[in-house]
């Protein structure tokens, strides 16, 4: 069955320098386990290709049911160097919640 | 000891809803009013204010504000804390004396805290053995040592504690760490020491949790977000803490917006790093300790909450001039709105070349279509798009090359693709970059102080 991530998960994202933050929340316990096995380092860096040009830090909290990555090399130099429209990463949140998932 | 202390955020930002404060201070009881005015480039653009009027330098609302709620606070005894005093506190606490004069309000204690601000130290410090070094690059602070425009160190609550327990009414600081404005007055009221680790990182959290106003109450709620009732006329998010470190996140009953399990949690994923070491000058919270308890009408329990001991470092917040920028838009509009703008930015692009201009960066999005989520946005037949913002920005060095992209915009439209519009305000004007430098600094090489004006 695929699932479309924004159907189980919310989240926020922001920025931390030329990183983003990104933070994805499942809705309920079930939903947790899906992030937890499927949002890898690796398919996240894939998802964001064209994006995030660094490294991808992937960390868990359990208790809110949340993973939180930081993309790094993602904003175009950050604060007010970007050029980019989101210079402040506020819409990858999002963009990462448009990913399917077989489960 | 007081058995509960409500702390309200009234800011989330310098620019943020003006009237949030005044409807934290009328709209129920709290005891604390906090409010976060300062981002990174902040700090930057109040320097400049300052070089030019050293009467000035710190966030100009704050003395409107207080001449609103000045005497609601005097009545309610509630105490405010902000960090708007920006780079100049002294001259902030000055206008709010002011402000309380002409109301005829005496005895008001203005406290501010100072020592942040080490830009004319910078020399010192390096001969100090402290390179300054950029957390992100690892570059010494030298190579852009002559463009410095501001440095500041961010303290935390300590220093305001100990405004507090001077009898301060207000209490204005500089860089202080956003949750240094909440977990102050928790450590002032309940008595909690600088190892009780644990407890400052509760307070730390709260401090998270309050540091962006809205957004923790139901703004920039990406869950359900249509299920979240009377924006228009949001309550910003009230702690209300208690001595054993647990607190409640809260908002006045007469406020729109929502406070549940989800808009809290997107909000403590918000802006951090490992969750397990959020760092602050007062502690090293443990985000993964959180516990909440969704307790229903706009009330959610935090608890359980662990951290450990600080590190031995400020964190210091640079910033220096790097060049210029400056951003084009133009609206095409269908048929074919797309295809248009990628040919205008092809023409444009061309013209550039032909001028010999220099840039260090040339960046084209197209707004409506794929700014945001770049090749993530989904494919769409070019020809449906009702109308697309073309957007060039470009960064460089040399200021002329900027300014002379700046009057390339314009003639696009009598001599490019056609349908197109949205060119008002003038030629866009080359605007400084100002480039932020993190750094840490030993503990031992600064310290904050705290003066009182009565």
């Amino acid at each position: 069955m695929k699932i479309k991530l924004l159907e189980i998960a919310h989240g926020r994202s922001g920025d931390k320098g030329d990183a983003a933050n990104v933070g994805i929340i499942a809705y309920d316990d079930k939903g947790y386990e899906i992030i937890k096995k499927y949002l890898t380092v690796e398919r996240v860096k894939e998802h964001f290709q064209g994006i995030c040009f660094g490294e991808v830090e992937r960390f868990e909290l359990p208790n809110i049911r949340a993973l939180n990555f930081l993309l790094h090399n993602t904003l175009g130099g950050g604060g007010t160097v970007s050029l980019k429209h989101d210079a402040q990463g506020k819409t990858l949140a999002a963009a990462l919640l448009r990913m399917e998932i077989e489960v | 000891m007081k058995e509960k202390i409500r702390i309200a955020s009234g800011q989330g930002f310098w620019g943020d809803l003006i009237d949030a404060p005044y409807l934290q201070v009328t709209e129920g009881e709290i005891d604390y009013l906090v409010m976060d005015y300062l981002a990174e480039v902040t700090m930057s653009i109040l320097q400049k204010q300052k070089n030019k009027n050293p009467k000035l330098g710190y966030a100009k609302d704050i003395p409107e504000l207080m001449n609103r709620i000045l005497p609601i606070c005097k009545e309610k005894k509630i105490k405010v804390i902000t960090n708007g005093g920006g780079v100049n506190p002294e001259a902030c606490a000055e206008a709010v004396l002011e402000v309380a004069k002409n109301l005829g309000i005496k005895d008001l204690k203005v406290a501010v805290v100072l020592g942040d601000d080490i830009k004319d130290k910078i020399d010192e410090i390096i001969n100090a053995g402290c390179s300054l070094n950029n957390m992100e690059t690892g570059e010494s602070i030298i190579s852009v040592k002559d463009n410095l425009l501001s440095a500041n160190v961010y303290f935390g609550a300590f220093p305001i504690v100990e405004a507090l327990q001077k009898g301060a009414d207000i209490v204005i600081t500089g860089r202080t760490t956003d949750t240094g404005l909440t977990l102050a007055p928790m450590i002032f009221e309940f008595g909690w020491s600088e190892n009780d680790y644990d407890l400052l990182s509760a307070g730390t959290i709260a401090g998270h949790i309050l540091e962006c106003g809205g957004q923790a109450s139901g703004g920039n709620f990406l869950g359900d977000w249509q299920s979240i009732e009377n924006l228009e006329n949001i309550g910003f998010p009230i702690a209300e803490a208690f001595p054993n470190g647990e607190f409640i996140i809260t908002k006045h009953d007469t406020l729109g917006g929502k406070v549940s399990f989800e808009t809290v949690a997107e909000q403590l994923v918000y802006e951090i790093g490992d969750p397990k070491k959020y760092i602050t000058p007062d502690c090293v919270a443990d985000f993964t300790s959180i516990k909440l308890e969704d307790l229903g009408n706009n009330r959610v329990k935090v608890f359980g909450i662990k951290g450990n001991k600080a590190t031995e470092t400020y964190k210091v917040s640079c910033s220096y001039s790097a060049g210029y920028s400056a951003v084009g838009t133009l609206t095409y509009s269908w048929p074919q709105a797309l295809t248009k703008a990628k040919a205008a930015d092809k023409i444009l692009r061309a013209r550039l070349e032909k001028l010999n201009l220099t840039f260090d960066e040339i960046r084209t999005e197209f707004v409506g279509y794929n700014s945001c989520h770049g090749p993530l946005a989904e494919n769409i037949d070019e020809n449906k798009i009702n109308e697309v913002v073309f957007r060039i920005a470009v960064r460089g060095n040399d200021y002329k090359s900027i300014e002379r992209f700046g009057k390339e915009i314009a003639p696009l439209i009598l001599t490019g693709p056609p349908s197109v519009t949205g060119f008002a305000g003038g030629r866009p004007k080359p605007s400084e970059v100002v480039a932020y430098w993190p750094a840490l600094i030993p503990k031992n090489l600064v310290s904050p102080s705290v003066k009182l004006f009565e």
